[in-house]
């Protein structure tokens, strides 16, 4: 070891606290005065040089100066040094990269990208980066950007040694509700608290700490509460839309169709073959539409299927539900396997870019754009469902073989046509659905399975024929699975949610909402 | 449904003596086959195919309770997977504790509790050090639990397509359950690598052939208790829930409790099934107790023709032994083939092998007849509700 280490040390020291301290006054100078008042080339130079020595005090000093003065321009010179050194060398550079580049970052054009430079520089730990993310959350136009970096500045400082500035960060970071911020003050109010004697100021922390925790805390409550909600609903969505069209079905034609979480397969890779037709055939700027065209494509397709499966199997089996529900199994078992045989095992597509990313509403509530537009979606589904069935003649005419089948057919209406249309169009609303699915899940053959039970005890709870019951049942089950899952996991919550299923159809043994017949059978 | 004849007392006349047939030649034949000739007679059954024989003889005995429930009383259980699972573990458990410190890990408790860091063996277990307590609690197991889901069910008429997916979610729960490590049941991985029952080694031909006989003797009482139930007025009234279950109920009776009688009934013979599957197979996982297991269940009962017991056995048989030919020659191919199966044997055959065996006996002009009638039928939509 070199025996001036001590010395060296104190001397690194020394210059990194001169360069914290007058940073910001260097930096507001250099501003005034522009590129004219920029540190002679020749420092930066000698200290890209020293970087590489051995002197240990003469290479952390050269670091001290490269984050100081430094700027995004050193990079590719930095880079370059970092692939040729040994590994003392590169554990020296590491850090300086780190802080340059993600300065450099935090005035990018792109939000996200300042976003998350600013996370970066809160994690890196080094206070030098406390002003320029004061300087970048002055300047910032998002509200949600400027949020991030005033919470890393804020915990930086919470790092700091002064107890004064610690109480400031920790009620600072309290006022934000920072959940990141969370770990660090737990350490620091555990900290202070140690030991059997505490002075004032320990105590003052231990204060501005355990207050700052319990805001962040009862706000974190709040928000997991909001997200839970909006989990559920999502998926609520995914079952309603699948849950449409097996209740329409099934209220229509009293068929079981097993092989309804195929169709929505078929949806999903009419959607995958969409996307892989456009990357090869269109120009690259085109290929975020593909998911515009996929949505009608999936829906034709998975209809066309519906149509077919009627024709050659279903037509046969009216009035025989279970083995109707046997048959459909077979198909399914069929569908599954010449899906994995043609397409293989695993593939997915990829979200477009306009569904990429998310909005945040608040603090700790962070909503992904692909699953609003999912619930835009279904909504949309139950909006124009209700409008064919309830307000349009062909609505009127499948409503009517639904209540009497044979005195619809006595006035007229061609009951076989109304029912091979119905089965076709659920089974559209099934591929519409693995449409969707696919921005939120990979696409494979298994993809229904994961769906279909889960939708059939929402036609079950829910009833047949009222969109009502379906709705509300696709929301009830939806809902408890996400709210459940976080106190019993996912699957005790699935089991406890049959129990509750079983226990409810003992009070109503044909579902939330029937319409009521005449009939001994019901 | 009242033009379907299957199932009824006048059919089953001829049955006994393919009855007595059938259980000599599994009975005494096929142990002396695998015994007496040498290994190269073109006769000799070798002990792999005899023990391969004795799972499909206890499938057999599940589905002669499946057709039970669904041939002749028209309900379909789609959860039947669970019952045998649950016979199925209580053995498997006993079996887990016989292997004692012959494990891999050389402790006493089982080698997939010493991984998950179980220091100690959990209170349920600890009965099914037990022979006998292991074997009642296969049977009573599943008979209870099926007792208690069944009340729920059938006491809110939960029928039809309702309680096909009631009891489908069933078996997706249990399939769940069992999956877990912290239920202590193995996880995914199951129950396996026995080593002895009663102090006989599993490992031993002679083992399995005794294994086997007791396997083809539970069959053969496990059928005369089917055909008594269904010769017996009880049977009648099955028979009438299928076909008018309203007009059970008009007469006088409480369909809701002859339900539950005959679906308790059909969980035990699943539970039993079970209870001899795992000794000669040598492993139960979570994979055979879930929906697709339990819908090929009562495939294996369409497939031999419901309605009838012997079909019920026949088909469980046939259905599996493709099973294993067609999985070891073309793994990718048994997907198709059973999917193919349910369609095909919804819409050409519903009345299974036996049924068309009998058709063609009597005649071609009653063939044509029923296909006509398939062709033709119209859409009973009262029937549907």
């Amino acid at each position: 070891m070199n025996p001036k280490a001590p010395n060296a040390a104190r001397h690194a020291l020394w210059v990194l606290c001169c360069g914290a301290l007058s940073l910001g006054a260097t930096s507001t100078v250099m501003a005034a005065e522009g590129p004219a008042a920029a540190p002679p080339p020749s420092a930066i130079e000698r200290a890209l040089a020293d970087l590489s020595s051995q002197d240990q005090a003469l290479q952390e000093a050269a670091v001290a100066l490269l984050i100081e003065r430094g700027d995004a321009s050193l990079l590719p010179s930095l880079e370059e040094l970092r692939s040729n050194a040994d590994r003392s060398v590169r554990l020296a550079i590491k850090p300086v990269i780190d802080l340059l580049k993600n300065r450099a970052h935090l005035t990018s054009e792109d939000a996200n990208t300042r976003r998350s430079a600013a996370t970066d520089l809160g994690m890196l730990g080094k206070p030098v980066a406390i002003p320029w993310l004061e300087q970048a959350a002055a300047r910032e136009p998002n509200r949600w950007v400027r949020y991030t970096m005033e919470e890393a500045a804020q915990l930086l400082k919470l790092a700091a040694d002064d107890p004064a500035t610690k109480i400031a960060a920790a009620t600072k970071l309290g006022e934000l509700r920072s959940q990141n911020a969370l770990p660090m003050l737990k350490e620091l109010l555990s900290g202070s608290l140690a030991g059997s004697e505490q002075s004032d100021q320990q105590k003052a922390v231990a204060r501005a700490a355990s207050g700052a925790i319990e805001r962040i805390e009862v706000w974190a409550s709040w928000s997991g509460a909001i997200e839970t909600i909006f989990r559920g609903i999502s998926l609520s969505s995914i079952l309603l839309m699948m849950s449409l069209g097996l209740a329409i079905v099934f209220g229509l034609m009293g068929v079981i169709n097993m092989a309804h979480g195929e169709l929505m397969m078929v949806g999903a890779y009419a959607t995958f073959v969409t996307q892989e037709w456009f990357r090869a055939y269109l120009p690259t700027d085109l290929f975020d539409y593909y998911f515009l065209a996929s949505m009608p494509l999936s829906f034709l397709v998975a209809a066309l299927f519906g149509l077919f499966l009627e024709a050659t199997v279903i037509r046969f089996l009216y009035g025989r539900p279970l083995e109707t529900l046997l048959a459909t199994w077979g198909v399914s078992l069929i569908m599954i396997q010449a899906a994995r045989v043609y397409f293989g095992d695993l593939t997915s597509v990829a979200a477009p870019s306009w569904l990429s990313g998310g909005a945040q509403v608040m603090v700790g509530v962070y909503l992904p754009y692909n699953r609003l537009f999912i619930i835009a979606l279904s909504a949309l589904c139950v909006v124009g469902i209700y409008l064919l069935l309830f307000r349009s003649g062909v609505g009127l005419r499948v409503r009517a073989v639904m209540q009497n089948r044979d005195m619809g057919a006595c006035l007229g209406i061609p009951t076989r046509k109304v029912d091979a249309y119905t089965f076709a169009f659920g089974s559209g609303l099934a591929g519409l659905a693995g449409c969707a699915l696919t921005l939120i899940g990979n696409v494979e053959p298994g993809l229904g399975q994961n769906y279909i039970v889960d939708s059939f005890m929402v036609v079950v709870t829910g009833g047949v024929g009222k969109l009502a019951g379906t709705i509300v049942a696709s929301l009830g089950i939806g809902g408890l699975n996400k709210l459940l899952e976080p106190s019993f996991g996912a699957v005790y919550g699935k089991v406890l949610i049959l129990v509750l299923v079983i226990l409810f159809l003992q009070r109503r043994p044909s579902g939330l909402f029937t319409i009521k017949g005449r009939y001994v059978e019901s | 449904m009242s033009n379907h004849e299957w199932g009824t007392v006048a059919q089953d006349r001829g049955e006994g003596l393919i009855f007595w047939l059938i259980g000599f030649s599994l009975l005494v034949i096929m142990p002396l086959l695998n015994v007496l000739p040498g290994p190269d007679s073109w006769l000799h059954v070798s002990d792999f195919a005899l023990n391969r024989f004795g799972k499909f003889l206890a499938f057999a005995i599940l589905a002669l309770g499946l057709d039970l429930i669904w041939g002749y009383t028209g309900i379909l259980s789609l959860g039947h997977g669970v019952f045998f699972g649950l016979g199925a573990y209580a053995v498997g458990m006993h079996l887990m504790l016989t292997i004692g410190t012959e494990s891999v890990y050389g402790s006493t408790l089982p080698d997939f509790m010493v991984w998950n860091q179980v220091k100690e063996l959990p209170f349920f277990w600890k009965p099914f050090y037990s022979f006998w307590f292991a074997i009642a609690a296969a049977i009573l197991l599943p008979t209870l639990f099926a007792a208690i889901f069944g009340f729920l069910a059938f006491r809110s008429r939960i029928k039809g397509v309702y309680f096909a997916i009631i009891t489908q979610a069933l078996a997706l729960s249990a399939w769940l359950v069992f999956n877990r490590n912290e239920t202590n049941l193995g996880g995914t991985n199951g129950l396996t690598d026995f080593k002895q029952v009663l102090g006989f080694r599993l490992s031993d031909p002679g083992t399995q052939r005794g294994l086997y006989v007791l396997t083809v003797l539970s069959l053969g009482a496990a059928y005369l208790l089917c055909r008594w139930i269904t010769r017996s007025r009880t049977g009648r009234v099955l028979v009438a829930i299928r076909d008018s279950e309203q007009r059970v109920l008009f007469s006088g009776y409480s369909p809701g409790n002859y339900k539950l009688f005959v679906f308790v009934v059909s969980a035990a013979l699943a539970g039993l099934a079970g209870a001899l599957y795992v000794p000669q197979v040598g492993i139960i996982t979570p994979a055979q107790i879930g929906v697709l297991p339990s819908l090929e269940m009562v495939i294996w009962v369409a497939v031999g023709g419901r309605g009838t017991l012997i079909g019920a056995a026949l088909g469980a048989v046939g259905v599996n032994w493709a099973r294993s030919i067609l999985t070891s020659s073309f793994p990718d191919l048994w997907p198709f083939f059973l999917g193919g199966l349910f369609v095909a044997v919804v819409l050409l055959f519903p009345e299974g092998c036996l049924g068309l065996a009998r058709r063609l006996n009597s005649g071609w002009h009653a063939g044509l007849r029923f296909r006509k009638k398939l062709a033709t039928s119209e859409p009973e939509g009262q029937e549907v509700r």
